[in-house]
């Protein structure tokens, strides 16, 4: 996993709430036995006029004009700003994946879908969660001038805007510092393998059935 | 002290460790698998040379691609059928059970976890898949993980979770006949909204849901997901228990013995406490059906589609006006008067023996209304459709026209050969409503099977309670 310290760039604006992970990489797409290559369909029903297949040429297929990542200068954002319940629906991880493949490493919303926010962290991505209010100033902002850019700080757990105002944000601990490493989660948690083996003995005396099959 | 909730038991009972700053080591008793979300899980667990920490623990089934039309000939899509072939390979490579294509037991794989008592009272269950919450209605703690998690579940046997918060939704009266468990779990996301669980575990409770059979409270679990909980929970009582005997993966002899003893515990104590508590009346309650592109953007049959113009918050009513052009439906439009051209009965929430129990009540001796193309019925697994063709029931559907498939998600997200084309409308009982999800550009109203059934029948949404009298 890449690490995630400082982030500068550009901001996208995707201004409707309840964006689904259906959404965000549509069901065809997760045929696929990678983890990699789904930036191009990123957004693919909302991004292109055509219907998108796997093994489909994307450079080939017709833009949604009115979509805002073939707009300038969207087409090179990093950070992602939507809106409430983001990331809602299926916990395909592929929706991560996608973000990552076209180059989001943060989303900013006013609030996240559990497993959709879960999944960010595995992948480097940084979900930022902030109030609404401050959530609406940032797109009247990206509104009033495209190409807005933020530089977010995860070891200091601030955004600092071109105007140079710092917001503060929350971010759990021990996802922090995995951010921040790049670390294995699978290592770590096997570090404690003697207390996994533990647990299984006591339990198995406790509900044995539950080791029946 | 105040007591436990049953979600706080479940979250105890299966703590490893505890790290300061609220991060647990949970313990996962049974680890559902399936083709979509698994295959970048194992291809990390080889390249890191890990094997899975407890095979046992794991049931494999491959469900969101698979065919619907006869298995014989095979998956036609290859990209697909490489899906479902690496399920079988990672499978056989590391020892794990898994009911394949053709195996009779095959289907969705939060219907035969259940069917096959592989989901128990007190588990943690998990599967790399949203409505893993169904399982909840055993009095397990059920959610589902993405595939970091699925491969981080098969090394460690252990995830890395924050507790939630608990969250009651107590639902009192009595339904009336031709009300489901789909209106009610409808109902509750239209009041509480589609981001109201985040946070949460829902423990369901109330006369309603104590009256529900298995089926009907694995229903109303399935659809946490879509009030924004990743797990819905129901307390065991006799009617889970009933269930579960003799079910294969159920404990037998004298383990059933213990475990029943101890599955009486399996409720949250009487002073328990809630951080937010939601009551509800069911017993006016009305036949739901979904309007919108999410399944909060749902009403009651006898309504109209709402008018965003009424809404007072403008990022909401701006969401309401994507729905309706999306849907293609004005407001002040009642909802009987919106014509499906597709009927789709199947999928998790509602694909289990009483489902299509209920659906058949309403179409037999009925035919399918001329302005429906497609009506399809897809059992929620072989053994669901078996049973329902021992009674008879692929009969009532197909002498009314519908068509009867083999068992698969099929149409509910539409990634194998079932989906609608653009413009279409679907009657759905299925549990996701989004742009999309059917088929690019197709439109789902969300519906219990009864309705679903009665619109098929009358070529219109209509009121199932009074189906009998059109
Ligand atoms: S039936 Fe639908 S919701 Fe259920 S597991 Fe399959 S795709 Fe997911």
């Amino acid at each position: 996993m890449d690490k995630f310290t400082v982030i500068s760039g550009i901001v996208t604006p995707l201004d409707r709430p309840n964006v689904d992970t259906d959404a965000i990489i549509p069901k065809q797409f997760l045929k696929s036995i990678h983890r990699t290559g789904f930036g191009p369909n990123l957004f693919d029903d909302w991004r292109y006029l055509d219907h998108g297949e796997p093994g489909k040429d994307n450079s080939r297929r017709p833009l949604n004009p009115d979509f805002v990542l073939n707009q300038s200068p969207y087409q090179d954002a990093v950070i992602l700003l939507g809106r409430e319940n983001f990331g809602c629906g299926s916990s395909r991880e592929h929706a991560v994946w996608a973000l990552l493949d076209y180059g989001f490493r943060v989303v900013i919303a006013p609030g996240f879908a559990d497993i959709f926010f879960n999944n960010c962290f595995k992948n480097g991505v940084l979900p930022i969660v902030l109030d609404s209010v401050v959530v609406d100033r940032l797109f009247e902002a990206v509104a009033g001038s495209p190409g807005y850019t933020l530089r977010v700080d995860l070891p200091a757990q601030q955004i600092t805007t071109p105007e140079q105002e710092i917001i503060g944000f929350e971010v759990d601990p021990f996802r922090k510092d995995c951010l921040i490493q790049g670390l294995d989660d699978i290592a770590l948690t096997l570090q404690h393998a003697d207390d996994i083996r533990r647990y299984e003995e006591a339990r198995w005396l406790e509900v044995p059935w539950l080791f029946d099959k | 002290m105040s007591g436990k909730t049953l979600y706080d038991k479940l979250w105890d009972s299966h703590l490893v460790r505890q790290d300061d700053g609220g991060t647990a080591l949970l313990y996962i008793d049974r680890h559902l698998v399936h083709e979509v979300t698994s295959p970048q899980a194992f291809e990390g667990l080889r390249l890191a040379g890990r094997r899975p920490w407890r095979s046992q623990s794991i049931l494999a089934v491959p469900d969101h691609n698979v065919p619907t039309t006869d298995r014989a000939a095979g998956i036609s899509d290859p990209v697909s059928r490489v899906q479902v072939e690496t399920l079988d390979l990672n499978c056989s490579e590391f020892d794990i059970t898994e009911f394949t294509m053709t195996d009779l037991r095959q289907g969705i794989v939060h219907v035969i976890g259940p069917e096959q008592g592989a989901t128990l009272p007190g588990m943690t269950v998990v599967c790399g898949d949203s409505h893993t919450s169904t399982h909840g209605a055993f009095g397990a703690l059920a959610f589902g993980i993405g595939t970091s998690e699925v491969e981080h579940v098969l090394a460690t046997q252990c995830l890395i979770q924050k507790k939630s918060g608990n969250m009651q939704i107590r639902v009192d009266g009595r339904l009336a006949p031709g009300v489901s468990a789909k209106d009610v779990v409808l109902a509750i996301i239209g009041r509480i909204g589609t981001a109201g669980g985040t946070g949460f575990a829902l423990e369901f409770g109330g006369q309603v849901i104590r009256d529900l059979s298995m089926e009907g409270r694995m229903t109303v679990c399935n659809m946490a997901i879509e009030a924004g909980a990743r797990a819905g929970m129901i307390a065991v009582d006799d009617t889970t228990i009933a269930y579960l005997e003799g079910r294969p993966y159920a404990p037998g002899g004298e383990h059933w013995d213990q475990a029943v003893s101890a599955w009486a515990e399996l409720h949250s104590d009487a002073d328990a406490g809630f951080d937010r508590v939601i009551t509800l009346d069911a017993g006016s309650l009305a036949p739901q059906v979904s309007w919108g592109t999410s399944p909060e953007m749902v009403t009651a049959i006898d309504a109209v589609v709402p008018d965003p113009d009424a809404e007072s918050d403008p990022v909401k009513r701006e969401g309401m006006r994507n729905a309706l052009a999306y849907m293609d439906l004005q407001p002040g439009m009642a909802i009987t008067d919106i014509r499906p051209d597709h009927v789709f009965i199947g999928s998790c929430t509602n694909a289990r023996i009483e489902d299509l129990r209920a659906a058949a009540a309403v179409i037999r001796g009925r035919r399918v209304a001329a302005g429906i193309k497609q009506a399809l019925v897809v059992p929620g697994s072989g053994l669901v459709k078996q049973q329902a063709e021992a009674e008879g029931l692929d009969r009532v559907f197909t002498e009314a026209g519908f068509e009867w498939r083999e068992p698969g998600c099929s149409m509910c997200l539409a990634m194998n050969a079932d989906r609608l084309e653009a413009g279409d409308r679907c009657a759905s009982t299925s549990n996701r409503n989004f742009e999309g999800r059917q088929g690019q550009g197709g439109r789902t109203h969300l519906v219990s099977p009864a309705m679903a059934a009665a619109a098929a029948v009358a070529g219109h949404f209509t009121d199932v309670r009074q189906a009998g009298d059109t």
